[in-house]
C-alpha cells in the first residue's frame, strides 16, 4: 500500500500545500487502492476514474498559481450513495434508482466541488439508509475492514469501511439514528452528526425528515473538523436550514489535542450503558472515561429516564416519515418502472404498485408499511402522536442534562461488529444496535463518535459517543480531540494502525 | 395493543401502493406484529399536558425572496423518466372504466 494514502486529510492538504505531491498522485493512488481491495470489501457502488482525475487536474493548476479553492483544495472524497450527484448515479442502494443520474447536486456535494474535492466515487448504503449492517443493500454488502466475514454497520458501511481501508481520505455520510456513528464505532474510524439544520439537506434523498443529517466520516477528528467546515452552514434551498454560523470547529480540535480539559464538565448516561452492551465495549468506554478525567475534566452521572423509550419513539417516527417520503418513487418522473404481469393497459395505481415491489426491499417495505399503521385514523394518536409527545421528553431529559454536564457520553454501539447474516432477517435485533445513537437524531444535538479501542472478547473496535447541546457541536470536537490524543499517546499510534491490511485478508 | 393481522398487511400495502405476494405477505405480518408490540410499550408514558415535538429545531415561516432563480431545464426535469412525450411524463391510464 501507498504510504500516501495512509495520511490523514490534513497531513495530504500540508503536502500539497507544499508541492510535495499533486492532486492526480494522490487521486490516482486512491483510485489504485480502490481496484486492489473493493472487490473484496463492496464499499463503492460507483467509481468515477475519470470524473475524480479531472477535478484533481483542475486542483493542481490552482495550487500552482498559488491560488487553492480551500485547505482541501486537491484532497479526494467519497460521498455516501444517497446524495444526489450530478452526472454521476445516485441509487439510494435501491433496485427502484438503479441508474439514475440526477440533474442537480445536493448542497454538500456542489460545496466539495467548489472546494476543490476530488469525487472519486458513490459508497454503498443499506437501501434508503434504513438499517445498521450495510446488509439492506439492494447490490449487496459491504464488508467490515477489521474482519471480511463481519458487517462495517451502516446504513453508512460503505463509507466507513472506504475510509477505515484506505480507499478514500474522507467520506460523507449522513446519520437518521446512528448511520454515521454506528459504522465509525464498528470500523474504528472518526463518525460525526452535526447538529440538526448545520447543515444542507438539500439534494439528500429524504429517508425521515425531521432526523436526517449529513455530516462527516474521517480517520481523525481534526480531518473531521476540516471536512465539517466545508459543508457546513446556511443554505437557502433547505428550509430547516439554520441561519446560524458554524462553530468554530477547527479551533474547538486545536483547544482539544492538547489533551486539557480542565474545567469540563462531563455527564455519563445512566441509561446508556449497562444491560445489552458487551462487556469490552463497556470496558474500553470507563477506560475512555478515566482519561478524560485525567484530562482534568468533571465527571458526574445524570439520568436522562425518557432515553428507554427512545428506540420505540423511533421505530414510530421514522416509519411515518419515511412512508410519505417515499411515496415519490410512484414510477412515474424517475427510476424504476415495471408493468404488472398479465394486466392489459394497467392504470397508474397498478402499474406503481408493481414499480414498488419490485424495485423495494424487505426491510424498506416493512418500515413503509409500519408507518401507513402509524398514521393510519384510529391508530395515528395512540403511535404517531404518542410518539411526538416522547420526543417533548427526550429533548425536555437532554435540556435536563445539559443543565449538569457541558457534554454526555456513553459507548456508541452496544456491541462491536457482528457476522455478516446474524441479525439480517430479525427487526428487532438489528434496530438495537442504534439504542445509544437514537436520542441525538430525536432532539437535533450533535454527536461524534471516536475510537476507544478493541474490545477483548474480539480484538474488534469500538466507539465513544460525545453529545453537545445543539449548535454547540464545537464541544464534541474538543473532547473528542481530546480523548484521541490521549488514546494515541497509549497505543502509540492510531487504532486503524492494529487493522489487518485488507489484501492479506482477501481470500 | 391490536396484533397486526395478515388481512392488514394486505390492506395497508394497498394504501401504501405496494403489491405483495401471499409469501411476503407471510413473511412480514408476524415480524410487524413483533415490531408492534415492541413499539407500543411508550402508550400512556406521556400525559395529556405534553406537547408534541414534530421537528428538533422550530422554525416557522421560511421564506426566500421572490425573485427568480435559476432552475432545471425541461431536458433535464424529464431525464429520468420512464416516458416522455411532447415534453411531459408520460404516464399509464389514470381513470379506471368505472370512472
Amino acid at each position: 500500500m501507498s504510504d500516501l494514502i495512509r495520511r490523514t486529510a490534513a497531513e495530504m492538504a500540508d503536502a500539497l500545500a507544499k508541492g510535495e505531491t499533486t492532486s492526480v498522485e494522490l487521486t490516482r493512488a486512491h483510485l489504485d487502492r480502490i481496484a486492489e481491495v473493493d472487490g473484496a470489501l463492496h464499499a463503492f457502488l460507483h467509481v468515477d476514474a475519470e470524473g475524480a482525475l479531472e477535478a484533481a487536474r483542475a486542483a493542481d493548476e490552482r495550487r500552482a498559481t498559488g491560488s487553492p479553492a480551500s485547505p482541501l483544495d486537491g484532497v479526494p472524497i467519497a460521498v455516501k450513495d444517497v446524495l444526489t450527484t450530478r452526472g454521476m448515479p445516485t441509487t439510494c442502494g435501491s433496485r427502484i434508482l438503479e441508474g439514475w443520474v440526477p440533474p442537480y447536486d445536493a448542497t454538500v456535494v456542489r460545496r466539495l466541488r467548489e472546494a476543490g474535492l476530488p469525487i472519486l466515487g458513490k459508497t454503498n448504503m443499506d437501501e434508503f439508509a434504513m438499517g445498521s449492517s450495510t446488509e439492506h443493500s439492494a447490490y449487496g454488502p459491504t464488508r467490515n475492514p477489521w474482519d471480511l466475514e463481519r458487517i462495517p454497520g451502516g446504513s453508512g458501511g460503505g463509507s466507513a469501511a472506504a475510509v477505515a481501508a484506505y480507499e478514500a481520505p474522507i467520506a460523507l455520510g449522513t446519520d437518521t439514528g446512528g448511520s454515521i456513528r454506528q459504522p465509525g464505532a464498528v470500523t474504528g474510524t472518526v463518525g460525526m452528526k452535526p447538529t440538526y439544520g448545520g447543515v444542507s439537506r438539500y439534494g439528500l434523498v429524504a429517508l425521515a425528515n425531521s432526523l436526517d443529517q449529513v455530516g462527516p466520516v474521517t480517520r481523525t477528528v481534526r480531518d473531521a473538523a476540516l471536512l465539517h467546515s466545508v459543508i457546513g452552514g446556511h443554505d437557502p434551498k433547505d428550509s430547516t436550514s439554520l441561519a446560524e454560523p458554524v462553530p468554530d470547529v477547527l479551533a474547538a480540535v486545536e483547544q482539544g489535542a492538547t489533551g486539557d480539559l480542565s474545567g469540563l464538565r462531563i455527564g455519563v448516561v445512566t441509561e446508556l450503558g449497562g444491560y445489552g452492551y458487551q462487556g469490552g465495549v463497556l470496558e474500553r468506554f470507563k477506560e475512555s472515561v478515566d482519561l478524560l478525567v485525567q484530562a482534568g475534566a468533571d465527571v458526574v452521572e445524570v439520568s436522562c429516564p425518557h432515553f428507554v423509550h427512545a428506540l420505540a419513539t423511533y421505530y414510530l417516527i421514522l416509519p411515518a416519515e419515511a412512508s410519505s417520503n417515499l411515496a415519490r418513487f410512484d414510477a412515474m418522473r424517475y427510476g424504476l418502472r415495471v408493468l404488472p404481469e398479465g394486466v392489459e393497459a394497467p392504470s397508474a395505481e397498478e402499474v406503481m404498485r408493481a414499480t414498488r415491489e419490485a424495485g423495494f426491499g424487505d426491510e424498506v417495505k416493512r418500515r413503509i408499511i409500519l408507518g401507513t399503521y402509524a398514521l393510519s385514523s384510529g391508530y395515528y394518536d395512540a403511535y404517531y402522536g404518542q410518539a411526538q409527545k416522547m420526543r417533548t421528553l427526550i429533548s425536555r431529559d437532554f435540556e435536563n442534562a445539559f443543565a449538569q454536564a457541558d457534554v454526555l457520553v456513553s459507548p456508541t454501539a452496544p456491541t462491536t461488529a457482528f457476522p455478516i447474516g446474524e441479525k439480517v432477517d430479525d427487526p428487532l435485533a438489528m434496530y438495537l444496535n442504534d439504542l445509544a445513537t437514537i436520542p441525538a437524531n430525536l432532539s437535533g444535538v450533535p454527536g461524534i463518535s471516536v475510537p476507544s479501542g478493541l474490545a477483548h472478547e474480539d480484538d474488534l473496535p469500538a466507539g465513544f459517543q460525545v453529545l453537545a447541546p445543539p449548535l454547540k457541536d464545537d464541544r464534541c470536537y474538543r473532547v473528542g480531540a481530546a480523548l484521541e490524543a490521549r488514546l494515541h499517546e497509549k497505543w502509540g499510534g492510531s487504532l486503524l494502525d492494529r487493522a489487518p491490511d485488507v489484501k492479506v485478508v482477501t481470500r | 395493543m391490536p396484533e397486526i393481522s395478515r388481512d392488514e398487511v394486505a390492506h395497508l400495502a394497498t394504501l401504501a401502493r405496494i403489491e405483495l405476494s401471499e409469501e411476503e405477505l407471510d413473511h412480514l405480518a408476524p415480524q410487524l406484529s413483533v415490531i408492534l408490540d415492541s413499539v407500543a410499550s411508550i402508550a400512556g408514558v406521556a400525559g395529556d399536558d405534553v406537547p408534541p415535538t414534530s421537528h428538533p429545531m422550530p422554525l416557522t415561516n421560511v421564506f426566500r425572496d421572490d425573485v427568480v432563480e435559476p432552475c432545471l431545464t425541461p431536458e433535464e426535469a424529464l431525464a429520468g423518466a420512464p416516458e416522455q412525450q411532447d415534453q411531459r411524463f408520460a404516464v399509464p391510464r389514470i381513470l379506471g372504466d368505472e370512472q
